[in-house]
């Protein structure tokens, strides 16, 4: 043991230096900072490309706005000058930026309200149908895909997979059309037992409106589960394959512990990881990715608004909403950075 | 964790899903239409279109001018039978010799939905907004442009001065707002009326709920001075997918769809062997044509775009305009539900409706079609191509709207009778047509218009008055064209006060622009719509012997619609009987649950 004093004087001389568990949170946070910062330049890039972008789309938007309508070419002068759009592009562009920077993200063309306003309106909306389905097809993927995964090859691993491919690669909008044909209007014996559209009937309150809006959510967010579980589903399921053949597992049998919770306590924990970054991504994707489902069964979301913005083209309500979607895209792929090496150490040293 | 605490985990998670899945499958059985109170009769007719505003000095779109049709009264309103202008808020109404001052007598029986009487000075004080104010001219301050002056010297009188003689004055498309409302406003811009409910008015429905893109109540207005309507509420549902509407007609979730802006042929085909729905084939109110660059300019004379030079020979314009069968079109494009084009204003505008005369008819001949070319020096070179003054084979581009199915079916016709001429045809079709339009770098284009009862809109947008003033602005012109004769035509008639001199004018002009060639309207297509018969039982259509449903001027398909006996939308009091069977259904899933689960753990046990 020659090394011992050397190693008592190396600690004795480095009294004031952080302990392990500072050094770590230092790290920690030169991580976190990295990644928040590297999260606000992808936010600027969004906001400079979401200018830009929606620019080069093809029209002129108050003649699109007013178009078929009895309207002087003083009025349509006037226009351009209340949207803005007698300004040089760079002054519109550093108007733009001022603004966004402080919360306003402009006045919707054809709405005459704030954007901020149609975003808050309808964001409560989507909300809620992605938040539910988020919520069911996180939870069936990873129960199935671990199932799966836990009896590989099997016939139930099989069909789960099979059929967690097909659904996936199924276009939502017409799995969503082919529910209302079977499940709203009925077909041979199957009875009608959804709305075809909306998100309420309208005049309800209380519970009834509770219900009425259950009601309306049943469809979209089974069509929503049904094309994005599988995702998941295939990912815990390899994660949990590569864990399969771990040694730990082996101990843990070894043991005495049943199957069951070899798997539950053991090995999934562990394979959960990977399926959180993708949790969160799909969290964030979601959001902006429910344009087709939201056109489908008519809920008053932002994809429908998003949709309308486009049609004009809206400029300031596509910029604003580009920027929330890329946003919410952004901040969850971060919040998913932060979350990692929280849960797994090895990552972020 | 112990193995009881597991399976108790497990049990309440299993009775958790159970229940859930109970309260969606009892949530199915909720009555579709359990909105309304009990025994109200309610009309409900599916749309697509967002509200834009339902401020009347805002909005813009068909479907928030038509709630402003149903809540606010105009001074005239348009008959249903021939469209000819009616009294509504004005019982009638006189012109000065000179032309200039138009005097309207208001009825002393309309009354606001708060009490409050309307009256001249509510008309007054609403043209007057418009006048002083931009903001309130946002969406009909075309209508004023030419107003000098407004008074109301009494409550039953308003006088409008112009500047100039104007035949529109009873065609003024204005809602009347109520000023001791409306006057507390500070900024037009942003006021758009949607907050406060019921909504003031004094039209056949009162609006009394509105959420965006899910619905609009209406309500009855009992006291309205012609009678009230015969549903108790009229409700507008959003159905985006046009699909999804039809297939919520087919389940009578609504009354009514009218689609944007017609039912497919598809559709509305499946819908005709659907028992208890009637599919509404009517004479549709727009024109669908094939516009020429005339050789686009502005105002100032100077040129813009790349419009081909030989489409300025008149003889190349009827060359093309003739070897378009358009009988082909309306068979297999429109599978009949529309009718061969002939003049500019579909046949639906009886007063206005012109037709060619025989010897004035650019018939489908494609012979005479080549002879034309051939004598306007386009010959055909040893390929079959016809070479232009450039030598080069002509070729020409079509521009197409990318959303538009009949755009491309029909250019694909055009390729084919424009190549046995010896012409090709580039078809350009894009999302937004808009920018090489204005910019003038196109040669031919698809266009259409929703035609007013009156005419004086699509007729000015051929007006030179209606270029743009130089290449850099945006003009109010569909199509550049300008021609001396048509202008003239086009002034006397706005000063013609004498409706068949008027109408004699118009007819002329469209004789005119037909001769001219820049104008090829090959199909009026018919607003296919339906609607179920054991919902509404009668509904006034607008021409009333063949007409269209949605979108009317005026308000008499809503207004006149009456309910059929079996269609009693109502009976929500099923509300308790489901959260009953909800409960029951919880309930019985959740015991059965339980008991299962202790014959798991049982057994478990045993092992």
């Amino acid at each position: 043991m020659t090394d011992a004093p050397l190693t008592a004087a190396v600690k004795a001389a480095a009294p004031a230096g952080p302990g392990p568990r500072a050094r770590t949170t230092t790290r920690y946070l030169r991580y976190g900072a990295g990644k928040v910062g590297g999260a606000a330049v992808s936010l600027f890039a969004v906001l400079v490309t979401g200018f830009f972008l929606f620019r080069l789309i093809p029209g002129d938007p108050v003649k699109t706005m007013t178009g078929g309508r009895p309207v002087s070419a003083e009025q349509m002068a006037a226009y351009r000058e209340e949207f803005g759009l007698d300004l040089p592009l760079w002054q519109q562009f550093t108007e733009y930026c001022g603004k966004a920077l402080t919360g306003d993200l402009g006045t919707s063309y054809q709405f005459h309200a704030p954007v901020t306003d149609k975003i808050a309106e309808a964001l409560p909306n989507t909300l809620l149908l992605t938040g539910t389905a988020f919520v069911l097809f996180t939870l069936l993927g990873i129960v199935l895909g671990t199932r799966s995964a836990w009896r590989h090859g099997g016939l139930g691993d099989r069909l789960n997979t099979g059929l967690a491919l097909t659904l996936y690669s199924v276009p939502s909008f017409w799995l969503g059309l082919l529910l209302i044909i079977v499940f709203a209007v009925g077909i041979g014996p199957v009875p009608g037992l959804f709305p075809t559209g909306g998100m309420e009937s309208g005049g309800e309150e209380g519970f009834a409106h509770v219900l009425d809006v259950a009601h309306h959510l049943v469809l979209p967010v089974v069509t929503l589960v049904a094309v994005e579980y599988g995702q998941t589903l295939l990912v815990a399921r390899s994660a949990l394959l590569d864990e399969m053949g771990g040694d730990y597992l082996t101990t843990a049998r070894a043991k005495g512990l049943r199957d069951d919770q070899v798997r539950r306590r053991h090995a999934v924990p562990n394979a959960l990881l990977p399926t959180v970054t993708l949790v969160f991504v799909n969290l964030g994707r979601t959001v902006a990715g429910v344009i087709l489902v939201e056109t489908v069964f008519s809920w008053p979301g932002l994809g429908g608004l998003f949709y309308q913005g486009l049609s004009v083209p809206d400029l300031p309500l596509v910029q604003g909403l580009f920027l929330f979607f890329a946003g919410t895209v952004i901040v969850m792929n971060t919040l998913a950075d932060l979350v990692y090496p929280l849960l797994d150490p090895r990552v972020g040293r | 964790m112990s193995t009881s605490e597991q399976h108790g985990r497990a049990r309440r998670r299993l009775v958790a899903a159970t229940g859930a899945a109970a309260l969606t499958l009892a949530a199915g059985l909720v009555p579709q239409q359990a909105a309304a109170a009990d025994g109200d009769k309610v009309l409900t007719v599916a749309v697509a279109q967002s509200v834009d505003s339902l401020s009347p000095f805002l909005a813009q779109r068909l479907l928030s001018t038509s709630i402003h049709r149903l809540t606010y009264e105009y001074l005239t309103n348009y008959d249903p039978e021939d469209a000819r202008a009616i009294p509504a808020l004005a019982t009638k109404w006189t012109s000065s010799p000179d032309k200039l001052t138009w005097t309207y007598t208001i009825r002393s029986n309309s009354s606001w939905s708060d009490g409050k009487r309307a009256t001249a000075e509510d008309a007054a004080w609403t043209f007057n907004t418009m006048m002083t104010d931009p903001d309130a001219a946002t969406a009909n301050g075309s209508f004023v442009a030419n107003f000098r002056k407004v008074t109301a010297p009494s409550p039953t009188k308003l006088v409008i001065e112009l500047k100039k003689p104007q035949a529109t004055m009873t065609a003024l498309d204005v809602p009347i707002v109520p000023k001791h409302v409306w006057e507390k406003v500070d900024d037009y811009s942003e006021f758009n009326n949607d907050k406060k409910f019921p909504i003031v008015g004094n039209g056949p429905f009162i609006l009394t709920d509105y959420k965006p893109d899910s619905y609009v109540r209406l309500k009855a207005n009992k006291n309205f001075w012609r009678g009230a309507p015969k549903f108790d509420e009229l409700v507008f549902r959003y159905y985006k997918d046009q699909d999804a509407a039809v297939a919520a007609l087919r389940k009578g979730e609504v009354s009514f769809v009218s689609g944007s802006p017609s039912l497919t042929p598809a559709q509305a085909s499946s819908l005709k062997s659907e028992k208890n729905i009637k599919v509404n084939d009517a004479p549709g109110r727009r024109f669908y044509a094939l516009a020429v660059n005339p050789g686009a300019r502005a105002k100032n004379g100077e040129k813009l775009g790349d419009g081909h030079p030989s489409l300025l020979d008149e003889r190349v314009r009827h060359a093309l305009f003739m070897a378009v069968d358009r009988k082909t079109i309306i068979d297999k494009v429109f599978q009949g539900y529309a009718v061969q084009g002939e003049g500019y204003i579909p046949p639906r505008f009886g007063s206005y409706f012109w037709e060619p005369s025989d010897g004035q008819e650019l018939a489908y001949d494609p012979a005479k079609a080549a002879r034309l070319l051939d004598e306007a020096g386009y010959k055909k070179n040893g390929d079959g191509k016809r070479l232009g003054k450039d030598g080069k084979p002509l070729d020409y581009r079509v521009l197409c709207h990318a959303t538009d199915p009949n755009d491309k079916a029909i250019g694909q016709y055009l390729q084919e009778w424009w190549g046995d001429l010896g012409i090709d045809v580039t078809l350009n079709c894009l999302d937004n047509v808009t920018d090489p339009w204005l910019a003038g770098t196109y040669d031919l284009a698809f266009d259409g218009w929703s035609v007013n009862p009156d005419p004086d809109f699509v007729m000015s947008i051929h007006t030179c008055a209606a270029l743009p003033a130089t290449p850099k602005d945006t003009g109010a012109t569909d199509n550049f064209i300008c021609d001396k004769q048509y202008d003239e035509l086009y002034a006397k008639q706005l000063a013609e006060y004498d409706p068949a001199k008027r109408a004699d004018l118009v007819k002329q002009m469209q004789s005119r622009l037909y001769d001219l060639g820049y104008m090829n309207v090959m199909a009026y297509p018919n607003a296919v719509e339906a609607y179920r018969t054991d919902q509404i039982a009668s509904i006034t259509t607008m021409p009333e012997k063949a007409g269209n449903i949605y979108g009317q001027d005026g308000y008499w398909s809503w207004w006149s619609a009456t309910p059929a006996d079996g269609g009693d939308s109502g009976g929500s009091s099923s509300t308790g009987i489901v959260v009953g069977i909800v409960a029951g259904v919880v309930v019985l899933a959740g015991a059965g649950v339980f008991f299962a689960l202790r014959r798991r753990s049982t057994a478990e046990d045993r092992e």
